[in-house]
């Protein structure tokens, strides 16, 4: 047996039995930030604290949320939101934090986008991070099923339907999925599950993915510079510490860091007092009826931009392009062919293909939510050739890049 | 070398139980997702043809699903093209339009505009004539029809008569 002295203090207790110290260094006071970063760097902070909203007033909603197609509307917008005390606090702060957590998402994603932070070892952070958004996304379409309104049925009517892929007619593919003709109780009940637990699961794991990956690598600066972290460090340790490059990320880095997240959280509970009616959507407030679609169905504003890619073309095609739109993010890393993980300010032609690619998925986002019409359609169809085009045209444009 | 080898072979022998047993329970957690009895039991509706009045579109339901039921003007009838004749359904001498009102796209209610419009989705924009047949894409086919089957002056919907298999396949519908 391992030899244990007698403790000196609950500290050293728990030091021989948990290497607590060691794991305080390695987590926070020697685990070490480059100081060249602005507020853009807060997000994955901003992140971790709305997931944390999530799950805690995901806890109280799910005590009187009931999972059948008789109750879970009126269990929803009756007793949790007129019989509960402070159930509506729980029901607004979980649907403003799921619409917010992914603008966060998309602002994360494009800086590190724009700062090359996917790049010379950076991958798994990357891949890791795409994998989180497509669990987020997965969170999010199943729990906006379970109020069981008719934007959730015909959500859930709509997306599974997908799966059948277009001319290949697996609709028994789709019944299984749905474990009826159409989504009914069988298909709730397992939505429920998945978001109650089995997705919020896997979020969990692939954050501890995310944040390993990150940890020998190290987080990227504002200049993309290569920083020998170990010599940094030595500097700061050694009392250098206005001439080291790098500094602690606790306490250091993690009070600006928190300083960024009282911001967000002020702005957030606004939202959820006097401005939660953006995450609500209106036609939701009906009780499912699968017998009369409603007049508009469009997804939350976060998915319309692929909803765009799927939508004007004939389905086969409009299919591979939607799942084109899905994967081809998670690539990144390699289709990208310059060695240069500088700012794309810096890069040339890269620079226009970020910018050109931001405006694109407003634009995209914005059709997506207006009627699929007359100028809008033609609008709506040139921004998605023009979002795979910009793809295809990624490995060219930067194999073509200098050297900075 | 025999330590080896004996732990070669243990290794082996787990990986053969696990291996069954990982198989064993996809397959339990398979059909645990399939639909119930008490679902697919529930799927026949017999629907009454002669209650139907001329261009007005009735919408009836069969497992959880729209149907579609129009009954064609005479001039309906007088001017269909090929197209729209073989998804005609004839019952007793009456003409009718008899689809599962789904969008083949992606699965919305199309909405009935009228005899010169016909049916529009509003979820992707797609068009279908009175008889069921695309107009405008996404949509990649006509409505499909349901299996039916004509008892008289009754349909059975979820029953396989002569007329649907016929139309199945010629591939008028799925």
């Amino acid at each position: 047996m391992a030899h244990f002295t007698k403790a000196t203090s609950v500290k050293d207790w728990l030091n021989q039995r948990l290497a607590v110290e060691k794991i305080e260094k390695v987590m926070a006071s020697e685990y070490w930030i480059p100081k060249n970063i602005n507020f853009l760097w807060a997000m994955g902070m901003v992140l971790v604290i709305t997931f944390a909203l999530l799950v805690v007033s995901g806890i109280f909603l799910l005590m009187y949320y009931v999972p059948t197609v008789d109750e879970a509307f009126y269990s929803v917008n009756y007793t949790i939101m007129r019989e509960v005390d402070f159930g509506w606090l729980w029901r607004h702060i979980h649907g403003v934090a799921a619409s917010v957590v992914f603008l966060v998402i998309y602002i994360h994603m494009f800086t590190g986008i724009y700062y090359g932070s996917y790049k010379k070892g950076r991958e798994l952070i990357w891949v890791s991070g795409m994998l989180l958004f497509v669990a987020f996304s997965a969170e999010a379409f199943s729990g906006y099923m379970l109020p069981w309104g008719q934007m959730s049925y015909w959500a859930g009517m709509v997306i599974t339907n997908l799966f059948a892929g277009g001319s290949l007619h697996a609709d028994g593919l789709v019944e299984w999925i749905r474990g009826d003709y159409v989504p009914a109780q069988a298909f709730l009940g397992r939505f429920f599950m998945l978001h109650v637990f089995l997705l919020p699961l896997a979020i969990m794991a692939l954050i501890g993915l995310h944040f390993a990956a990150l940890r020998i690598p190290h987080v990227n600066n504002q200049d993309g510079e290569e920083i020998d972290f170990d010599a940094e460090s030595k500097k700061y340790l050694d009392g250098d510490k206005a001439g080291s490059k790098v500094m602690r990320f606790a306490n250091d880095f993690m009070s600006k860091d928190m300083m960024v997240v009282g911001i967000f959280l002020i702005f957030f509970f606004y939202l959820v007092f006097w401005n939660y009616s953006f995450a609500m959507d209106p036609v939701n407030f009906d009780p499912a009826d699968g017998l009369k679609t409603p007049a508009h169905i469009y997804p939350e504003w976060y998915f319309l931009w692929s909803y765009e890619i799927l939508r004007p073309f004939n389905i086969d095609l409009g299919l591979i392009l939607f799942g084109f739109a899905q994967v081809i993010f998670v690539l990144l890393p390699w289709l990208d062919r310059s060695p240069n993980a500088v700012p794309a300010n810096r890069r040339g032609l890269f620079a226009i293909w970020f910018w050109v690619m931001l405006s694109n998925m407003i634009i995209l986002t914005a059709m997506g939510k207006l009627p699929p019409e007359g100028v809008f359609s033609q609008i709506g169809l040139v921004s998605a050739v023009l979002f795979v085009v910009q793809w295809i045209a990624l490995p060219f444009i930067t194999a073509r890049e200098k050297k900075v | 070398m025999h330590n080896s080898s004996r732990r070669g072979f243990m290794g082996k022998a787990f990986g053969a139980v696990a291996g069954v047993g990982a198989v064993g329970s996809l397959v339990a957690m398979k059909k645990t997702w399939d639909p119930l009895p008490s679902v697919k039991a529930a799927g026949f509706t017999t629907l009454d043809m002669s209650i139907y009045k001329e261009n007005q579109l009735v919408t009836e339901k069969w497992r959880g699903k729209p149907i579609f039921v129009l009954k064609k003007t005479a001039a309906m009838v007088a001017s269909q093209t090929d197209e729209q004749k073989e998804r005609d359904i004839v019952v007793d001498g009456s003409h009718f339009m008899l689809a599962i009102g789904l969008c083949t796209h992606l699965g919305c209610i199309p909405a009935y505009k009228g005899e010169a419009e016909g049916f529009l989705c509003a979820c992707h924009g797609g068009k279908f004539d009175w008889a069921g047949v695309v107009t405008q894409v996404p949509p990649p086919r006509g409505f499909d029809i349901p299996p039916f089957k004509i008892d008289g002056n009754k349909v059975i919907l979820g029953e396989v008569g002569p007329e649907y298999k016929q139309m199945k396949e010629t591939g008028i519908t799925l």
